[in-house]
């Protein structure tokens, strides 16, 4: 995609000694990223694996605590990081078009995006805490009629908040981004740290478009 | 870079010969000097080195709890601790010796100083992050040596649940410790994977591939499949006993040994992180002290890999007697015995490459030829345990504590050895006491077999393993077993006492002192800041004995370009003999 | 061969065991002979092709497709037969009789306790018929736990929250150690029973006498029968009897004295504290020593706790 000519090597200031040229340096951090992402994928992998057992032994459990999640609010928030992947790549076009200002602008957007998502996921959860669904023992709801409800809103607990937390590292992510942007620091022959923040955003964006269903669309 | 005309698939290229200097007045330890310069370098030999100290003092403190539980066993009963203490010392005796020296050892240690050099690259792919693995695994290392003073832990290195949801002590502050231990592996992993296929010299083809490097890159593959899995893994356990989330607890719903497959799916591989990358040292150490290229490079290579992915599939084997379904079982042993054969395959390859080689026995190769004996002691009781009739026999007793100590001890710590003497002069730029070094080599075979043979036999005789008081049937082969692990500790005292020594009054090492093909000797000893101070240009397989020692000293004419992977060069020689100036 | 048999491998005392004896010898046999052919290649090599002069070259030799495919295939047959025989061996340990003879089995830290059809129960001694298989039905009360008889070759989990089984059949009467290998906590290689097998009908006599379950026997003081129970349920793993240190705090003279608990509180030792510590250990844990404690509510009856006070008593 990126025209990263020989020609690179003497323009970045970012270039690190060991590299060969831009080409390798950009290669590489490209490749290291997909790496880290396919350890992302077997992080969750384990939760994704408890829940298909835990949802052979008790679907009905499944389906009736199912009930307790709010679907529209799930759904904006489905929207909302949607949304956010699309200005990310945004932001890396921006980048390849030499643009330098959508840079950030596209950055800022996805930036608020995540904060956004991150306060609809804040209600949900105070509501819950509010009428007694804790994770495990202190689980105290009385609403749903089966002895191992506590087992789903573990997990439910788990996996929204490590979702949760990778979110919150992505923001961390853009507000450095957006800082090296509004320096300058990016263009169309340097961009690689969007690019694979970009990549792992899309990565989180993906889980939580497999978390919305298993959990919220129960039926 | 250029010279002459390209055609589409052939290059051309000019290049000349560098002869490796024997003492260089520059080199990777004193162009910078002091201590900041250590704690922030990213140079991965310097990275190498910390984490070569971090390991021999871990294994010091891991051989040194051995040493206690064996004691304890001299006499059935309480011999001189209480039995919680005896409890938390061999759980900590595995879990230090497991996180915090063998899965680092070979890969974080000698791979981070060697996989580079030989792969012809300034440093690995990313060299800050390889800083912070190294600071992950000593914020891990600390916070695990903290559980141990903030109350300990007695579950086994293994945290079973529910047992280890409900005892008391540090279990949560040290599945943490574990937890960031595991994040340091991952990112080593993705570091030397993208090293590997991105960082490699000119000419350096997948075909010319060191096997020290193909067993790096095996064990990376299974260090950032599986760790993730033990991190969610120990994870829950840590939020089983903060919260009770009972995922793992019976009592709320959950099942304990669901935990067994979620460990076992990354411990099992596990094992193979601890053993691939010595393998490929074996590699290394028997083509070179038989001046001989390696017998079947393809064969070992791939059976790396394919060890690799067949490890994922025979976790069960570690639940035949759990409760886990029969036809599950029959699965796992069936792949339990697949994933034997390239094992053995390579222990065939290996010694093939003797023969009619020019084989000088030195140190790093008596090494090698105890790490034989003790692996394929090792190998075969795994097939032995793989059965499931033996295993029903067989699991939790000492048979079992014998088997992996001969794996992990006698194959692993063997060539990790073998590895540190053979690099050892390009790492230090010194040469250690060789009839020190055979004589040692010689107590650690011998006190190795004392120790653990007769567990053997007691495990088939049915002594339980874990157990503070035994009956007293077993007194005897218990008493043979503490005296070898004296020997044994005496043995690896010996080894740390004149490769220090060396550091401080060992002969001057001479740049290639084995006289070997591969690109790691190609350079000066101490190697430069920067490893290389030419482009090397490869031509030739680091195997190709046959053929003299000038093509393998080549490097771009015209320097400090030309990192590729064209795997087709055609070389035109100019300016022969030119020194590395 | 006997003699090298006894130095590796217990008694072969159930009718499978010399079936799992056999692969044990076959595999083991294969893999030395092996072990000693590999060894003898590369000791011969080390001396034929040993370095004469520095400057020697070998020759290249990269592969052999003939060669390698032999030493693939060959041990790969090997290892199939011996998985397949070692899955038969295994399926026949697996599949129990019809006509087998239940006991239920519970673990819990650190006592084994057997049930029999007729409401007997004993803890520590399984009492079984000669030539007669024998089903065990087994749980456990806290966590894993393994029952391993070696001289059987039978071993199996015993889990929290499920039911696991096994079998055997031992032809002739005797004794055998039961082990628990699964660890399991402070005094787990104190968690040891006996299988006690009768011949037929001294079996039946032995069944018929404790059915019911437990009773005062008539012509037992309370105080002896306190000792019996204390044996049985093996409170001796934690709690001695002449003051020595163990897991538990010691009997000896504990009765009338005074008790000072982890959070600083004080009792006097009497029959409500014990009746308590017994039914719920970590209401009060004695200062030291770690709430570890099972409760025995449901085993242990009102008239077995009593019995259990007054051994204390007797304990000066």
């Amino acid at each position: 995609m990126a025209n990263h000519s020989s020609s690179a090597s003497e323009s970045s200031r970012f270039m690190q000694h060991h590299f060969v040229d831009a080409d390798q340096q950009f290669d590489a951090a490209k490749m290291g990223m997909w790496i880290f992402l396919v350890t992302e994928i077997l992080f969750f992998g384990g939760l994704f694996a408890a829940y298909v057992i835990y949802r052979a032994w008790y679907p009905e459990l499944f389906t009736l605590a199912s009930e307790e999640l709010n679907t529209l609010w799930g759904g904006v928030n489905t929207v909302v990081l949607i949304g956010s992947s699309l200005t990310v790549a945004m932001a890396i076009k921006s980048a390849q078009l030499n643009q330098k200002k959508n840079i950030a602008i596209n950055l800022a957007i996805t930036l608020a995006l995540a904060a956004v998502f991150m306060v609809i996921k804040y209600f949900e959860w105070t509501h819950k805490f509010h009428i007694g669904i804790f994770p495990g023992e202190f689980y105290s709801f009385e609403g749903i009629d089966h002895p191992k409800a506590n087992i789903f809103f573990s997990l439910y607990y788990l996996m929204t908040g490590l979702h949760g937390i990778h979110v919150v590292i992505g923001m961390g992510l853009m507000a450095w981004l957006l800082w090296r942007s509004l320096k300058g620091h990016f263009d169309s022959e340097y961009y690689t740290p969007v690019e694979i923040t970009g990549l792992y955003w899309h990565l989180v964006d993906i889980i939580w478009i497999f978390l919305f269903p298993l959990f919220y669309l129960i039926d | 870079m250029d010279t002459a005309e390209s055609s589409s698939n052939l290059k051309k290229i000019q290049v000349q010969r560098f002869k490796p200097d024997d003492n260089p007045d520059n080199h990777y330890l004193n162009e910078e000097t002091g201590l900041w310069s250590w704690l922030t370098t990213v140079d991965h030999k310097k990275i190498g080195i910390m984490y070569l100290a971090s390991i021999t003092f871990f294994f010091f403190v891991g051989g040194l709890m051995a040493l206690l539980v064996r004691t304890e066993l001299w006499t059935p009963a309480k011999t001189f601790i209480e039995a919680n203490t005896y409890n938390q010392l061999f759980t900590l005796h595995g879990a230090v010796m497991i996180f915090l020296f063998l899965v680092p050892s070979v890969p974080a240690a000698l791979g981070n100083f060697i996989l580079p050099l030989q792969l012809g690259a300034k440093d690995v792919a990313f060299p800050r992050l390889n800083l912070l693995s190294y600071y992950l695994y000593l914020a891990g290392s600390f916070i695990a040596i903290y559980a141990i003073f903030s109350g300990g832990i007695d579950t086994g290195w293994t945290f079973y649940t529910p047992y280890s949801s409900s005892t008391g002590g540090a279990v949560t502050t040290m599945t943490f410790g574990v937890f960031v231990i595991g994040f340091s592996s991952i990112l080593t992993g993705v570091n030397f994977i993208t090293t590997i296929h991105k960082m490699r010299a000119p000419g350096l083809s997948w075909d010319k591939l060191p096997l020290f490097c193909w067993g790096l890159y095996a064990t990376s593959v299974i260090q950032i499949l599986a760790t993730p899995v033990l991190a969610i893994t120990l994870a829950l356990v840590a939020m089983e006993r903060i919260l009770g989330i009972g995922i793992f607890d019976p009592a709320l719903g959950g099942d304990p040994v669901l935990y067994q497959h979620f460990f076992w799916f990354y411990s099992h591989p596990a094992v193979y992180i601890m053993i691939v990358p010595g393998f490929g040292v074996v590699s290394e150490i028997i083509s070179t002290f038989s001046k001989k290229h390696i017998f079947g490079y393809w064969a070992i290579a791939l059976s790396s890999l394919a060890i690799a992915f067949i490890g994922f599939l025979v976790w069960g084997h570690h639940m035949f007697v759990s409760g886990q379904a029969t036809l599950a079982s029959m699965v796992f042993s069936f792949l339990t015995f697949l994933v034997g054969i390239p094992t053995g395959i390579k222990m065939f390859n290996w010694t093939a490459t003797l023969y009619k080689g020019s084989i000088k026995l030195a140190s790093p190769l008596l090494y090698i030829f105890g790490f034989f004996f003790l692996f394929l002691v090792g190998g075969l009781t795994g097939i032995v345990l793989g059965s499931i009739a033996l295993d029903v026999h067989l699991h939790d007793t000492y048979y079992v504590v014998a088997h992996f100590h001969f794996v992990m001890v006698g194959g692993m710590v063997m060539a990790f050895l073998a590895g540190l003497h053979y690099w050892w002069p390009k790492i230090t730029g010194k040469m250690y006491n060789e009839t020190m070094a055979k004589i040692a080599c010689g107590i650690i075979f011998v006190g190795f077999n004392v120790t653990f043979l007769p567990q053997f036999v007691m495990g088939s005789q049915g002594m339980p393993r874990r157990y503070f008081n035994y009956i007293e049937q077993f007194q005897s082969f218990h008493q043979v077993s503490t005296i070898g692990s004296y020997i044994l500790g005496l043995g690896f005292l010996m080894v740390f006492y004149y490769l220090v020594k060396s550091i401080y009054r060992g002969e001057q090492a001479t740049s290639n002192p084995w006289g070997s093909r591969a690109l790691e000797w190609q350079i000066s000893t101490l190697p430069p800041l920067h490893n290389f101070h030419h482009t090397p240009v490869i031509v030739n397989g680091p195997y190709d004995y046959h053929k003299p020692m000038e093509e393998f000293q080549l490097g771009l004419a015209e320097s400090g370009n030309g990192h590729g992977h064209d795997a087709d060069l055609e070389v035109t020689k100019e300016g022969e003999d030119l020194s590395a100036e | 061969m006997d003699a090298l048999n006894d130095f590796f491998l217990p008694p072969a005392k159930s009718t499978l065991a010399s079936q799992t004896d056999t692969l044990f010898w076959f595999v083991h046999l294969s893999s030395l002979a092996l072990t000693i052919g590999l060894i003898a290649v590369i000791v011969y090599f080390v001396y034929k092709y040993r370095r004469k002069s520095e400057d020697e070259v070998t020759p290249l030799i990269t592969h052999n497709n003939k060669l390698e495919v032999t030493w693939s295939v060959i041990p790969l047959i090997l290892v199939l037969i011996v998985f397949a025989w070692g899955y038969e061996v295994f399926m026949n340990q697996r599949v129990v009789p019809d006509d087998a003879y239940e006991v239920n089995v519970t673990a819990q830290k650190w006592i084994w306790q057997f049930k029999y059809e007729n409401g007997a129960q004993t803890t520590g001694k399984l009492h079984v018929p000669a030539g007669r298989p024998v089903k065990l039905i087994m749980s456990s009360n806290d966590v894993i736990h393994s029952f391993f008889v070696p001289d059987y070759r039978i071993k199996q989990d015993v889990v929290p929250g499920r039911y696991t089984e096994m079998w055997f059949n031992a032809p002739e009467p005797g004794e055998s150690i039961i082990y628990c290998t699964e660890y399991c906590g402070t005094a787990h290689s104190d968690m040891l029973a006996n299988i006690i097998v009768h011949e037929q009908e001294d079996f039946e006599n032995w069944l018929a006498e404790n059915a019911g379950g437990a009773s005062k026997p008539d012509d037992l003081p309370p105080a002896e029968w306190g000792k019996q129970i204390a044996q049985e349920y093996a409170c001796n793993t934690c709690h001695s009897t002449d003051g020595s240190q163990m897991v538990g705090p010691t009997w000896q003279g504990t009765f009338g004295s005074e008790q000072t608990f982890a959070d600083g509180s004080t009792v006097t030792v009497d029959e409500n504290y014990i009746r308590e510590s017994i039914l719920e250990p970590n209401a009060k844990v004695v200062e030291g020593y770690p709430a570890v404690m099972n409760t025995y509510q449901g085993q242990l009856n009102d008239e077995q706790i009593n019995a259990i006070i007054e051994y204390i008593k007797t304990l000066k």
